[in-house]
């Protein structure tokens, strides 16, 4: 097969850190490229440089072997070159359709040819099985939808190569599933695909080849059929990596939370949680399982002050917390890693010190009076950094340059740091290297044995069953089944996950 | 990493980049002038050099400058506080003339005594009834979610006319001894004192650059400031972490309009020694320039406001000598603040170029 793209020898770095140290990497035309490696390894970096949105210090780049310097994405492009970042760059209030051709209108006289855009939209999507619906508003549509808007945008605005970065980490199984589906049909209509995970088993199923980064530097290139789970673990973060959790066995103490018959409303004022009952013990773990959108979001805003519920008890360590709010949550004794940690975890435009002492404002040693203590914060971020491996220039830089799994972990540094009674964790290895994901569910059993309680809501059913003493599952709003740790197949679970015995 | 090559120090030090993006703005908006004096007539170096001469030509220009500078200086802290919070305070000039009126009433209500007890009552009366305007639309956007910006032009109109109402005719405040429609003139020991003779430049510009400093430290150095900057910066986030989103909003519009109600009261005791119905010349409007020159920094906003305090008192020069309707410096404003506006993303693009370019292998 013919190579596509070339980078040669790219080099790029930040202030303080070396992101891409001397990278070649060859792409070859048709194929679906795995790019693994650790949280702050460069793979985002890389993939913006050859978006263009990044300048490379040096390097070269060719496509089809002839040499390209861009100045921005629009010259990306123009070559065919898309991508379809973690985080989405859609107009909410626009319909699908709008979205779609933002940026590239076809214009018929002073009016937008919508029609003829639609038509051409409709063509390509059944052609690549994306069926959707155009005239929907953005705001109204699901995650994996949403996804399917970008990756359109980019098909039609006639890109060849297209780049996914961490396309599966806030879908839902089933909506990985059709996004491999699509995946297939985009390589089979000759598109070539670089995609960027964490998740082993996606690379073993989707890929034809892996390229490992490590430190900015490529470690390895195999074929996916030579390699597997176990040895691309190795390569990322140079280790061997277990994939199971020991479980400290520890004795469940009093009951911390307690949960009775609650019910809620959704952002968009409709029934989210319906008359839902749970409890969590010190020392013990409890999973909450569910297909997305079945209450957990609600849930865990329910139980950290975030929301308001409209009937039902909330007793957290025996104080009733019926109409608190989150600062009073804090002070029971929570802790919380939100689900989408850009939105609910960290201020991307404060220094990461700021944000690691985010909710101990009021607290020593940084709180001394009316001042807060600038120096004594720092101080805390660089022990944090340290004691969780958190990837960065130093504490000065903002949040929003580190990579997606740094913030996480700082994330995760911060809100374990408080030393909660109770842990609400959403999504907490969300974009996290099989390392880094290793090293948390550590401290997540660590907490355990320390007898705090936990509540687990993840929509990664491995991480359900390897951490919980107890498995419950949600549906349409209500706990409606309950499994002990590990006298549960995936199976079983899924079946309940999906309404039970219907 | 190479510490004393001049881009770096231009891109790691975001205050250096601050500055160079203000001063960028500014002489855009002066040459583009430039070319607008050019097209309608002036000669525009004449012009400008009589700006100039007029702001700092003589003992009593430069005292007016400095005297202009005050208002703005207040004014400008106040948007800036705001602003950190997300909010978009344009009831300065509302919040002002709510601190004019209190001034003046406890001014003149007042009889002779100690002077700095008198001002000093004038001058907390003045910040407690614009922080009441300030309170007002933080409260109201707490509990009912009004967005401040509607709220706020609203309050802007009430003041207005109150103030207009009260020395009107019939009006409770109206002087009873001369024609005016202005107050009473207040007492001699609420007036504050002047420091250079021959100008009417008073104690009120060291009082706002004491101000500008205690801003600097609530913001940066105070758990207050932290809470107000994280509620500006990502509401949700500090939620999440406790930091109630109502009540920062609420304290902080409220401080936001003590500072104009200072501003007023200042203006009132230090200027005009009485109320009139529109006291003030748009200094509340004029913050919004200052603050976005000033980076939305108090250090920064003491610069801007000097900087708006020269075009406001050298415009009068230039109209005198060479015929430029003074509005022409409104004409300025308006170009820095849009250079302002555009400079985030031009900023980000010439960062980004410089970075892109030059950050090689000296990591
Ligand atoms: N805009 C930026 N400014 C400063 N440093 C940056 C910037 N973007 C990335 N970095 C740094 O470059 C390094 C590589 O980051 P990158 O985002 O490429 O990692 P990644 O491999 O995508 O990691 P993850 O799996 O966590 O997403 C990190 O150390 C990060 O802190
Ligand atoms: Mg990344």
């Amino acid at each position: 097969m013919a190579v596509i793209i070339k980078m040669e020898n790219i080099i790029k770095s930040f202030p303080g850190v070396l992101a891409n140290n001397n990278i070649t990497l060859e792409i070859e035309e048709g194929e679906i490229l795995c790019l693994l490696g650790e949280n702050g390894a460069g793979k985002s970096t890389l993939m913006n440089i050859l978006y263009g949105l990044y300048c490379h210090d040096q390097g070269n780049i060719y496509i089809k072997g002839e040499k390209v310097e861009f100045s921005g994405p629009g010259d990306a492009i123009d070559r065919g070159i898309g991508m379809v970042h973690q985080h989405f760059m859609l107009v909410p209030v626009f319909t699908v359709l709008e979205n779609l051709i933002l940026g590239s209108e076809l214009v018929k006289g002073l009016s937008l040819d919508l029609l003829r855009s639609k038509k051409e939209l409709e063509e390509i999507s059944s052609r690549y099985g994306m069926e959707m619906n155009l005239d929907a508003y953005v705001r109204d549509i699901s995650v994996g939808m949403q996804q399917r808007v970008e990756i359109l945008k980019l098909l039609y605005r006639g890109a060849d190569i297209m780049i996914f970065d961490e396309p599966t980490a806030i879908l839902t199984p089933q909506e990985i599933n059709e996004l491999y589906k699509i995946m297939e049909s985009l390589r089979k209509k000759g598109k070539t695909i670089i995609f960027i995970t964490h998740k082993l088993k996606e690379v073993m199923e989707i890929s034809d080849r892996v390229v490992v980064l490590r430190d900015g530097k490529v470690i390895e290139a195999v074929e996916t059929k030579t390699t597997n789970v176990k040895e691309l673990a190795q390569m990322m973060v140079g280790r061997e990596v277990l994939f199971k959790t020991e479980k400290p066995d520890t004795k469940t103490g009093r009951e911390i939370l307690h949960v009775d018959n609650i019910y809620a409303l959704n952002k968009r004022r409709l029934p989210a949680l319906k008359g839902l009952s749970l409890n969590v013990s010190a020392g013990e773990v409890v999973g909450v399982a569910g297909i997305d959108g079945n209450g957990q979001t609600e849930l865990v805003e329910v139980l950290t002050g975030l929301r308001k519920i409209g009937s039902g008890s909330i007793l957290i360590d025996g104080i009733n917390m019926e109409n608190r709010k989150s600062g009073e949550f804090l002070d029971a004794g929570t802790a919380h890693i939100p689900e989408d940690r850009l939105l609910r975890g960290l201020i991307l435009d404060f220094p990461l010190y700021e944000n690691l002492i985010l909710g101990y404002e009021d607290k020593k040693p940084f709180a001394k009076g009316i001042f807060l203590d600038f120096n004594a914060a720092r101080d805390w971020a660089k022990k944090l950094i340290d004691k969780f491996d958190i990837r960065t220039a130093g504490v000065n830089v903002n949040a929003g340059t580190l990579s997606g799994g740094n913030q996480q972990k700082a994330v995760i540094a911060r809100e374990l740091q408080r030393n909660p009674k109770i842990l609400i964790a959403s999504q907490p290895t969300r974009g996290l290297d099989v390392g880094a994901i290793e090293f948390v569910h550590e401290k997540i059993m660590d907490a355990k044995k320390d007898n705090r309680a936990i509540l687990l809501v993840s929509l990664e059913l491995s991480e359900i069953m390897n951490l919980s003493d107890r498995i419950l599952v949600i549906y349409e709003g209500k706990i409606i089944a309950e499994f002990k740790g590990g006298e549960v197949t995936e199976a079983e679970i899924g079946l309940m996950m999906a309404g039970g015995h219907r | 990493m190479n510490k004393n090559s001049l881009y770096n120090i231009f891109i790691e030090n975001d205050s250096v980049f601050a500055f160079v993006k203000a001063f960028l703005a500014v002489l855009s908006a002066f040459i583009l002038v430039y070319f607008i004096l050019l097209v309608t007539g002036y000669r525009p170096l004449p012009v400008y050099s009589a700006l100039f001469q007029g702001a700092f030509g003589s003992r009593r220009g430069f005292g007016e400058t400095l005297l202009s500078t005050t208002p703005l200086l207040f004014s400008g802290l106040g948007f800036a506080l705001a602003y950190r919070c997300g909010l978009f305070n344009i009831g300065l000039e509302g919040q002002i003339t709510m601190g004019g009126i209190a001034a003046a009433f406890f001014g003149f209500i007042i009889p002779e005594i100690n002077p700095f007890i008198h001002v000093l009552i004038c001058i907390s009366a003045g910040a407690l009834a614009g922080g009441m305007w300030g309170f007002i639309p933080g409260y109201l956007k707490a509990k009912f979610g009004v967005h401040e910006v509607i709220s706020v032009i609203m309050l802007n109109h009430i003041a207005f006319k109150f103030a207009a109402y009260l020395v009107s005719m019939q009006g409770p405040m109206k002087d009873k001894i001369d024609d005016m429609p202005a107050s009473p003139v207040i007492s001699e020991s609420a007036k504050i004192v002047r420091i250079v003779s021959r100008t009417r430049l008073h104690w009120g510009i060291f009082l706002g650059i004491v101000i500008a400093v205690l801003v600097w430290f609530l913001l940066f150095r105070l758990r207050l400031g932290f809470k107000i900057r994280a509620v500006g910066k990502n509401p949700y986030a500090a939620e999440a972490a406790g930091i109630s989103i109502k009540k920062h909003i609420i304290i902080t519009l409220s401080l936001s309009g003590a500072l104009g109600g200072l501003a007023g009261a200042v203006e009132i005791l230090g200027v005009h020694y009485r109320l009139f119905a529109a006291f003030s010349p748009g200094y509340g409007f004029d913050a919004i320039a200052v603050a976005l020159l000033g980076m939305v920094n108090p250090i920064g906003i003491i610069a801007s406001s000097f900087l708006f305090g020269i075009l406001r008192s050298g415009s009068v020069f230039m109209q005198a000598m060479y015929g430029v309707n003074k509005d022409m410096v409104s004409v300025i404003t308006a170009i820095i603040v849009f250079f302002m506006g555009m400079s985030i993303p031009i900023g980000i693009l010439i960062k980004d170029r410089i970075k892109r370019k030059n950050h090689g292998l000296d990591v």
